[in-house]
């Protein structure tokens, strides 16, 4: 099992979501994604779809600002 | 054939489904397709778009002005339509500087560019269609496109195609 970092902040609609889905794509079953992304859309978003694409959403944590921590297992 | 019982879930995973027609060549109506498309896909869509008429120059191997189609007409208007790069904006075109400008402002801007909305619905695995009547009179041919290129199709089997889900046309 494997941890990797997406940062997302600065990425706007679609990519914000296209950038997360072909990363957790390419890793294995138990890895770990860290994103780092903004308040709004992607944060209201990203985690939700990734639920409801199977995928096990174990954190959302406020890190400064508007950037927050999303931690996805695949 | 065992047919699903339609439960709630199973009736919301059947209609996330996207389908979209693309017949606009437009630079813009390009990034809306590719956008829609893209999106849809990262949160577990299936995606399917067809591409016909003017949309076809978005699926063209040749991305910029090639005398692409069989015959001369076919040739002469696979030259004036172009490729990806070509792409005229609908509205403001001015004689092609319009597409420059905006492709600069979206690198400015951050924001995902038409050539890499493409690149990321190939990675996607976004099913992409060619309509059949269009190539047959444009006089082009499947290895005149990129190799993504699922099929080459007519209405009844992207009827079929779409069946269950959404479609819009742009």
């Amino acid at each position: 099992m494997a941890t990797f970092k997406l940062d997302i902040t600065r990425e706007h609609c679609p990519m914000t979501f296209v950038k997360t889905k072909i990363q957790l794509s390419k890793l294995n079953a138990g890895d770990v994604l860290e994103v780092l992304l903004t308040e709004g859309e992607p944060l209201e978003n990203v985690p939700k779809s990734s639920r409801e694409q199977g995928f096990n959403v174990l954190e959302i944590s406020h890190v400064e600002g508007v950037v927050h921590k999303v931690l996805i297992q695949k | 054939m065992e047919v699903p019982e339609l439960t709630p879930e199973n009736q919301a995973k059947a209609q996330k489904k996207l389908s979209l027609i693309c017949f606009s060549g437009d630079f813009d109506k390009l990034v809306a397709t590719f956008t829609l498309a893209t999106g849809a896909a990262a949160v577990g869509y299936e995606v399917n778009i067809f591409f016909t008429f003017w949309g076809l120059d978005a699926i063209k191997k040749k991305q910029g002005r090639a005398f692409v189609g069989k015959g001369f007409l076919g040739k002469l208007f696979g030259f004036f339509m172009g490729g990806l790069r070509s792409a005229p904006v609908s509205r403001l075109n001015f004689l092609g500087l319009s597409p420059k400008i905006f492709r600069y402002l979206m690198r400015k801007k951050n924001v995902a560019t038409l050539e890499e909305l493409v690149e990321a619905a190939k990675a996607l695995e976004i099913n992409l269609y060619a309509c059949e009547m269009a190539m047959h009179i444009l006089g082009l041919e499947k290895s005149d496109f990129i190799h993504e290129i699922k099929g080459v199709l007519g209405v009844a089997t992207f009827l079929e195609i779409s069946e269950g889900g959404r479609t819009i046309f742009i």
